[in-house]
C-alpha cells in the first residue's frame, strides 16, 4: 500500500502464544511499514472469531486451521467461504496429564519426554486397567479417562485423536474428549474434572508451573511440523481487498521472521504478556518461543526441536495439504459425510497463490509447489495425491 | 396455540441481562425457561435439559463448549445447531451485534424460532441501553465528585470561595482547550501526592 491515509484492518485475535505475529506486526510498526492501522480486537471464544469474521466485525482473524476448513464447507454453521492465505506458524501444541494420570502411566512404562508411542502404550494399558476395574466392580459403571480440548475444529482435537488411534485407544469410546476453553483447563485438572488436554502455550506451561500437571508429548513429536493457527479472511474481502490483504501478508512475514529471531525473544515474551494481549506471565512465554519447557512440575527445561516455530521451514506457508487432511479427519471422525464435491472447496481454502503474489516484492524463498507428503510418529505418511481420494 | 411450549435455556454470567431476557421471553409466552449461570459441567446440564434453544451471551467463553454439540455425538440426543439456513445470516447478525448466540435443534418451525430470536436480540439490545445509560450517569456522577473535591482544594488552598473557586476550572478549562473534569482531574491527583 503507497500513499494517503494507512488502510484500517480490523483483526480478531484469541489470547494464545500464536497470536504472536499479528501483535508484533502492528508492535513493532511491521504493518504501519505496509501501509496499514491495525486495530487489534481480543476475543473470548472460536465460535465469536467465526461469527464476528463472517458478518464483517473483523477483516481477517486469528483462526484455527480447521475452523476455516468448516466454514467453508459450512458444517453445522452458515456456509461462507473463509480462506487461509497465511499460516501463523507451527507447531506449539502439547498434551499434559494430571499428575495422578501421569504417575499410573509412568508405571506402565511412561517416560519424561519419551517417544509418543511409548507414551501412548502407557496410556493404553492404564486405560485397559481401568475398564477392567470398571467391569470387576459391581456398579460396573464407566468412568472413562477425560481429555479436554479447546474446539471440535482444531489441529488439537485432530491432534489428540490421531495419538490415540495410533496407540488403540478408541477416542470416542475409550475416553471421554470435552470442550473446555484454554484458561479453563488448568483449573478443570486441578479440580478433578479432567484427565488431560490438549492445548497451545502457554497453557501447558501453566499447569506444570503450577505443579498440577506433567507434559507427556509435544504433538510435534506426533506431527513434526504441523500446522496450527492460520490468518482466516472471508473469500469475498480477499477478492475485493487485493492490495491491503497483500500488505497484511506482508506485515506478518516480517513479523514471523522478527518473531523468530532468539534476540527479540524477551521483548515479544513482555509485549504478548501484556493483559491486553495474552495475560499470561512472561517468562512462560519466552520458555515457550525458546523451545525450551519444563516437562514436569520442578524438572528442568527440556529442548523441544521445532516446538513453536513462527518462520523458519516455511513456517507461514499455507499448505494446501494441510487443509486437505483436516478434511481427512473430519470425514474420519464423523464430522461430516465424504463427498467428492468437497474436494475443490478444500483446495480452495488455503491460499498459497495468495501468499506467492504478496510475498514476490520481498524476494524470499516460497516453496514451489502447494502440497506436501506429512508425516506422523507412527511412520504413516499423508500423500495427498494418493490418500485425500474421497 | 395448540403448540408444545418449547424448552429455553438460556446461559448468562450477567443476572440482570438474564432476568430481563426472562421477562421477554414469558410474556412472549414461553414458559419453560432455565437459566444457567454456573457454567462448571455445562455440557451435562445441556443434556439433561434437553433444550429446544439455547441462549449463550457472547462475553461467555464457555461459548466454544456448546459448540462442541454440532459434532455428531453420543451424548447429544438431537443435533443442534446455530443457524443453517442461509437466510439467516441477517438474524444472525442481529443477534451477535446484540450480545448473544442462538443454538437451535434441528426440525423447529422457522417463523416460531424466528419470533423467539427476536425476543432475545430485542431484549438484549434493551439491556445494553440500560448498560449504557447506567455507565453515563455514574461517569457524570464521578465527573461531578472530582470537580467537587477540586474545587475544595482551591477553596482551602487558594482561600477562594466556591463560585470563585469554580470560575478559576472553567477559565483554566478553556484556556487550554480541555474539559473542567480533566482539569479536576489534574488538580486532585497532584495535591493528593505527598508533598
Amino acid at each position: 500500500m503507497s500513499g494517503g491515509a494507512p488502510a484500517k484492518i480490523t483483526v480478531g485475535f484469541i489470547p494464545l502464544l500464536d497470536c504472536a505475529c499479528i501483535v508484533a506486526a502492528l508492535e513493532q510498526g511491521f504493518a504501519r511499514g505496509e501501509g496499514l492501522e491495525l486495530a487489534l480486537v481480543r476475543e473470548t471464544s472460536w465460535a465469536n472469531i467465526r461469527d464476528r469474521l463472517i458478518i464483517g466485525h473483523f477483516d481477517a482473524a486469528h483462526l484455527l486451521g480447521p475452523m476455516a476448513v468448516a466454514a467453508t464447507l459450512g458444517i453445522g454453521h452458515l456456509q461462507v467461504p473463509v480462506i487461509a492465505p497465511f499460516a501463523l506458524g507451527l507447531g506449539g501444541n502439547a498434551i499434559t496429564v494430571s499428575n495422578a494420570l501421569w504417575q499410573a502411566m509412568r508405571k506402565a512404562g511412561a517416560t519424561l519426554g519419551g517417544h509418543p508411542r511409548l507414551q501412548g502404550s502407557a496410556l493404553a494399558q492404564v486405560i485397559r486397567a481401568r475398564s477392567q476395574a470398571d467391569a470387576r466392580s459391581a456398579r460396573g459403571e464407566e468412568s472413562p479417562l477425560t481429555f479436554g480440548m479447546v474446539y471440535p475444529f482444531s489441529c488439537h482435537n485432530y491432534e489428540l485423536r490421531y495419538w490415540l488411534a495410533a496407540v488403540g485407544i478408541d477416542p470416542d469410546r475409550d475416553v471421554r474428549l470435552v470442550v473446555i476453553p484454554p484458561p479453563f483447563l488448568v483449573d478443570a485438572m486441578r479440580a478433578g474434572q479432567i484427565d488431560g488436554f490438549c492445548v497451545g502455550e502457554p497453557w501447558n506451561s501453566v499447569a506444570v508451573a503450577a505443579g498440577v500437571g506433567t507434559i507427556v508429548t509435544p504433538t510435534t513429536a506426533i506431527w513434526p511440523h504441523s500446522p496450527e493457527k492460520v490468518l482466516g479472511c472471508r473469500a469475498s474481502w480477499a477478492q475485493e481487498n487485493g492490495p491491503k490483504l497483500d500488505a497484511l501478508v506482508r506485515a506478518l512475514y516480517r513479523a514471523a521472521v522478527w518473531c523468530e529471531d532468539p534476540a527479540n525473544h524477551a521483548d515479544l515474551a513482555h509485549m504478548l504478556a501484556a493483559p491486553r494481549y495474552i495475560g499470561a506471565p512472561a517468562e512462560l512465554l519466552h520458555a515457550a518461543l525458546a523451545n525450551a519447557l519444563p516437562l514436569a512440575p520442578g524438572a528442568a527445561p527440556t529442548m523441544l526441536t521445532d516446538f513453536y516455530v513462527s518462520a523458519r521451514h516455511h513456517a507461514t506457508f499455507p499448505w494446501v495439504s494441510h487443509a486437505m487432511w483436516f478434511h481427512a479427519q473430519m470425514i474420519r471422525w464423523g464430522q461430516i459425510q465424504p463427498a467428492p464435491a468437497h474436494a475443490p472447496a478444500v483446495r480452495d481454502t488455503y491460499r498459497p497463490d495468495i501468499y506467492r503474489r504478496a510475498l514476490a516484492p520481498l524476494h524470499v524463498d516460497v516453496p514451489a509447489h502447494d502440497m506436501k507428503a506429512e508425516r506422523f510418529f507412527d511412520d504413516s505418511v499423508f500423500e495427498p495425491a494418493v490418500d485425500y481420494d474421497l | 396455540m395448540g403448540e408444545p411450549s418449547l424448552r429455553i435455556l438460556l446461559v448468562d454470567q450477567n443476572a440482570a441481562r438474564a432476568a430481563i431476557l426472562e421477562e421477554g421471553l414469558r410474556e412472549a409466552g414461553l414458559r419453560d425457561i432455565t437459566i444457567v449461570r454456573e457454567t462448571q459441567g455445562l455440557l451435562r446440564r445441556i443434556v439433561d435439559l434437553d433444550p429446544d434453544v439455547i441462549f449463550i451471551d457472547l462475553e461467555n467463553p464457555h461459548r466454544d463448549v456448546l459448540e462442541q454439540m454440532f459434532q455428531v455425538s453420543r451424548t447429544v440426543r438431537r443435533p443442534i445447531a446455530m443457524f443453517v439456513d442461509q437466510a439467516d445470516t441477517e438474524t444472525i447478525r442481529a443477534a451477535i451485534e446484540s450480545g448473544v448466540g442462538a443454538y437451535v435443534v434441528d426440525g423447529l418451525r422457522k417463523e416460531r424460532v424466528k419470533t423467539i430470536l427476536d425476543t432475545a436480540v430485542g431484549h438484549f439490545n434493551m439491556f445494553n441501553r440500560m448498560r449504557d445509560e447506567l455507565e453515563r450517569v455514574q461517569r457524570q456522577l464521578e465527573d461531578r465528585k472530582l470537580i467537587e473535591r477540586a474545587k475544595g482544594i482551591l477553596m482551602k488552598e487558594r482561600a477562594l470561595s466556591e463560585s470563585d473557586a469554580y470560575a478559576m476550572l472553567r477559565k483554566a478549562a478553556m484556556n487550554e482547550n480541555r474539559r473542567i473534569v480533566d482539569i479536576a482531574r489534574s488538580i486532585v491527583s497532584t495535591m493528593g501526592l505527598p508533598k
